[in-house]
C-alpha cells in the first residue's frame, strides 16, 4: 500500500501547528473591504499553538469564531490576515504548498449527511482523496476497506452503500474514516459529535481516543459541550467574540477558570441534581455583535468584574503568558483594575503541568 | 404521584387532571406506496396535573416529539392516524374540528418551539404578531392588546420591550426570539404550555437563562408544562417528573430524584452512565449503548430495547413488558428491574 511521507521534522518539542495572529473580517454588503466598510470580525488576532500528540479543545458560544478559526486552520477560507506554522513550516510557502499541508491536517464537520457527496458509495467516498493524491485506485479502495473496519464499520456489508442508507451514527464514522485516508497529523473535529445521540455519541467519543493512540493523532476539538470537552481534551481554549480568552491545561481550568466568561460559561453546565438546581443565571443579555464589539475588553458590558478600565483599553492577550494563560485585566499585574494583583507569576506558576516553553 | 415540591397540588386536590392521554399510538403512513408504515408512537399513557412540569427526554426518533405534536394536532391528518384518547383540560383533543380547534390551540395549549426563527412569521413584526393572537382569542381593542404584548414582553424581561415590539424576528438574537416565542405562547394565558426542546438551539449561558426564566413563569402562573428535551441536564433544571422514552414508549417515568438517583431501566441507566461527566477519568472510556436506536417501520417483537441490553433474555425478544411499578410514582417497563436495584457507581 503507498504511505505518504509524514516524516516528524521538528521533533517533539515543536508545536505542531503555531497559529500568529490569525484575523478574518468579513465586509458587509454595502460596505468595501479596505475603505472603511464595515466588517464582521469572525476572528479578530488568535495566537494559540497546537502541541504534538495533544487533543486541544475549543470552547465558546456561536458567533464567537470557533468554526471560523477551524475553517481558517483548514485553508478553506483565507485569513484576513495571520499565519499558520506546520512542523515549523510556514504553510503555502515553497516549504509547504497548500496540497501539501491539506493532506496532512484533515477535518470532520458537525452535519455527517451534508459532508458526504450523496452519489458517491462510502468506499468511494473514503477513496476519493488518496487518489486525488496519486495512490491508485486499488489502493485507496484496499485502504477504505482497512479504515471502514477500523472505525467499526464491516466493509462487506457497508463498502457499497450510499450515504442515506446510514444512521447519523455510522455516517460520522464514514466522515472520520475518510479524514483518516490521507493518513493526516492533525485532525480538525468541529462539533463532531454534537448531532448524535447521546448513546451513539459516547461510541464515537471511545473510538477517537483509540484511533488517536494508534495513529499518533493530534486533535483540535471543537465542541460547545463541556463535559465532552473536560473528557477528552488535554489544553482548552476558550474564544469570546473573535479572541481567545483563557488558555490551559484543562483540570486547571475546570478547577480553577480565571477568566469571568470562563467561569459563567461552567456554571451554565446544568447540575443534573434535582436537589442542587441551578438559582440565578451564571450570565446576563447576549453576546455582543461581532460587527461592532464594545470598546476595550470585550467582554465587560456582561462581566460582573467590569471597572472603568475595562472599557478604555483590551486586555493583553494570552499567547506569551505561562502555561494557564487569560485576557483579563482583572489578573494583569498594574492594569488599573481594582483587582489587579501586582506579582504574576503567582498564580500562573501554581498550577504548569506541561512543557510551557513551545509557545 | 409524590412530589415534595409546594407548587405541585396533591393529588385530588387539583381537580381533574390538566393532561391525560392513554395508549396514544401514531402512525405515519409510508413514504412509498406498498412500504410499512412508521409507529412514532406505540402505546404512550401520561398524566399532567395542574402547576407540574413534566418532561419527555429521549434521543431522536424516540416519539417525544409526536407525542407533544399530538396535543396540538399539528400532523398533517391525511398521512397520520391517531388511536388513544387524549384529553386536555376536559376536552377530548382527537374529536375536535374546525373553529374548535383553532380556540383549543392557543388559549388552553400554547407551543413554543425549538427553531424561533422558523416558527415566528419572517414579514410582520413580533409584536404585530403578539397582538394577532390575543386578539384573535379575546374581544379587546388593539391599543389594550398593544398594551398586553407590552406587558408580556416585560413579564420575559426583553430589554427595551416597546422597541422589540416593532422589531422583526430577524432583527433579534436567538435568545431575544426564544423570549418571543414564550411570550407569544402565554399570550392568551393558557393552562398547559407545550415546550420542544426550547433551549436546545441556544448557547450555554443563554440556555440557562431560558431554562430559569421558563421555570419561574411556570410558577408564578400555576402552569402544567409538558417540557420535551433530549438534554437529561435541561431536563431536571425544570421539571418535577421524567419520563424516558425509548421507539414510541415510555420506558420509565418517576420524579427527577427518582429518575437521577435510583433508575431502574437498563436504557435509561445507560444514559446516565454513558454520558462524559465529573466521574468519569478524563480521557478513560466512557461506558456506551452497543448498535444504534432501531428502525420503526420494522420494531421487535418484544422489548424495542433488547437487541442492545446486557440484561435481554429470552423472555425480553419474545413479549413486550408492562409498566411495572417501583415505588410511589416510579415506574419502568422491564422484566429484569429486580437485577437494576444496585446505584449506579458513577452516577
Amino acid at each position: 500500500m503507498t504511505t505518504f511521507p509524514n516524516a516528524d521534522i521538528g521533533g517533539p518539542a515543536q508545536p505542531l501547528l503555531t497559529v500568529r495572529a490569525l484575523t478574518k473580517h468579513y465586509p458587509i454588503a454595502g460596505g468595501l473591504p479596505g475603505r472603511g466598510g464595515a466588517v464582521v470580525r469572525a476572528v479578530d488576532g488568535v495566537d494559540f499553538t497546537v502541541r504534538k500528540g495533544e487533543t486541544l479543545g475549543v470552547v465558546g458560544e456561536s458567533g464567537c469564531g470557533k468554526s471560523t478559526t477551524a475553517r481558517l486552520l483548514m485553508q478553506l477560507i483565507a485569513p484576513t490576515a495571520g499565519e499558520l506554522v506546520f512542523d515549523g513550516r510556514t504553510v503555502g510557502s515553497r516549504d509547504l504548498p497548500l496540497k501539501a499541508f491539506r493532506r496532512q491536517v484533515q477535518m470532520v464537520f458537525q452535519d455527517s449527511y451534508a459532508s458526504l457527496n450523496p452519489r458517491l458509495t462510502i468506499e468511494d467516498a473514503i477513496a476519493f482523496g488518496p487518489t486525488v493524491h496519486g495512490v491508485s485506485r486499488q489502493d485507496a479502495l484496499g485502504r477504505a476497506h482497512d479504515l471502514l473496519a477500523r472505525v467499526g464499520l464491516a466493509p462487506a456489508r457497508f463498502a457499497g452503500r450510499y450515504p442515506h442508507e446510514l444512521s447519523g451514527g455510522q455516517r460520522q464514522r464514514v466522515n472520520i474514516a475518510r479524514a483518516l485516508a490521507l493518513q493526516p497529523r492533525l485532525l480538525i473535529l468541529d462539533e463532531a459529535v454534537s448531532a448524535l445521540d447521546k448513546s451513539v455519541e459516547a461510541q464515537v467519543l471511545n473510538l477517537l481516543q483509540d484511533l488517536k493512540d494508534e495513529f499518533g493523532l493530534t486533535y483540535v476539538f471543537i465542541s460547545h459541550d463541556l463535559q465532552v470537552v473536560r473528557h477528552l481534551c488535554d489544553r482548552v481554549m476558550v474564544m469570546y467574540l473573535g479572541q481567545v480568552v483563557e488558555l490551559g491545561a484543562t483540570a486547571a481550568l475546570f478547577a480553577q477558570p480565571r477568566h469571568p466568561y470562563t467561569r459563567a460559561l461552567l456554571a451554565s453546565m446544568p447540575s443534573l441534581d434535582p436537589d442542587h438546581r441551578t438559582t440565578a443565571p451564571p450570565l446576563a443579555g447576549d453576546p455582543p455583535n461581532p460587527i461592532d464589539p464594545p470598546a476595550g475588553c470585550r467582554f465587560h458590558p456582561r462581566c460582573a468584574l467590569a471597572a472603568p478600565v475595562c472599557s478604555q483599553r483590551a486586555p493583553l492577550p494570552v499567547m506569551g503568558q505561562a502555561a494557564h494563560g487569560v485576557a483579563c485585566l482583572a489578573h494583569e499585574a498594574g492594569s488599573g483594575h481594582p483587582q489587579a494583583v501586582p506579582p504574576p507569576h503567582s498564580l500562573a506558576s501554581a498550577r504548569r503541568t506541561g512543557p510551557v516553553s513551545t509557545w | 404521584m409524590v412530589s415534595t415540591n409546594s407548587h405541585v397540588p396533591a393529588p385530588g386536590t387539583g381537580g381533574p387532571r390538566l393532561v391525560d392521554i392513554r395508549d396514544l399510538r401514531v402512525q405515519f403512513a409510508a413514504s412509498r406506496p406498498g412500504g410499512t408504515p412508521l409507529r412514532a408512537v406505540d402505546g404512550v399513557s401520561l398524566q399532567l396535573q395542574r402547576g407540574e412540569v413534566l418532561a419527555l427526554i429521549g434521543e431522536s426518533g424516540s416519539g417525544k416529539s409526536v407525542t407533544l405534536r399530538t396535543l396540538l394536532r399539528l400532523h398533517p391528518e391525511a398521512r397520520t392516524q391517531v388511536s388513544g384518547q387524549v384529553q386536555v383540560a376536559g376536552q377530548d383533543v382527537l374529536a375536535l374540528r374546525g373553529r374548535a380547534l383553532a380556540d383549543f390551540r392557543g388559549r388552553v395549549a400554547a407551543m413554543v418551539f425549538q427553531e424561533p426563527l422558523l416558527a415566528l412569521d419572517p414579514v410582520y413584526t413580533v409584536g404585530a404578531q403578539i397582538t394577532e393572537a390575543i386578539r384573535r382569542h379575546t374581544r379587546v381593542s388593539a391599543a389594550a392588546a398593544h398594551a398586553q404584548a407590552l406587558a408580556l414582553f416585560e413579564q420575559v424581561r426583553i430589554p427595551s420591550p416597546e422597541r422589540r415590539l416593532a422589531a422583526y424576528p430577524h432583527e433579534l438574537s436567538g435568545g431575544m426570539r426564544q423570549r418571543v416565542m414564550i411570550a407569544l405562547a402565554l399570550s392568551c394565558q393558557p393552562q398547559l404550555l407545550l415546550a420542544d426542546e426550547p433551549t436546545t438551539a441556544l448557547d450555554a449561558t443563554v440556555q440557562m437563562q431560558v431554562l430559569l426564566l421558563l421555570r419561574e413563569l411556570q410558577r408564578a402562573l400555576g402552569l402544567g408544562v409538558l417540557f420535551v428535551t433530549h438534554d437529561l441536564g435541561a431536563a431536571v433544571e425544570v421539571a418535577d417528573r421524567i419520563a424516558v422514552m425509548y421507539a414510541g414508549r415510555i420506558v420509565e417515568s418517576g420524579s427527577a430524584r427518582q429518575l437521577i438517583h435510583s433508575p431502574r431501566h437498563p436504557y435509561t441507566r445507560a444514559l446516565l452512565a454513558s454520558r462524559a461527566h465529573a466521574g468519569v477519568a478524563a480521557g478513560g472510556r466512557l461506558p456506551s449503548i452497543a448498535g444504534s436506536p432501531p428502525d420503526l417501520a420494522a420494531l421487535p417483537a418484544g422489548c424495542a430495547f433488547a437487541p442492545r441490553c446486557p440484561l435481554a433474555s429470552a423472555r425480553c425478544t419474545a413479549e413486550s413488558p408492562a409498566d411495572q411499578p417501583l415505588a410511589p410514582g416510579h415506574t419502568a417497563r422491564c422484566h429484569h428491574t429486580d437485577a437494576t436495584l444496585q446505584p449506579l457507581a458513577t452516577g
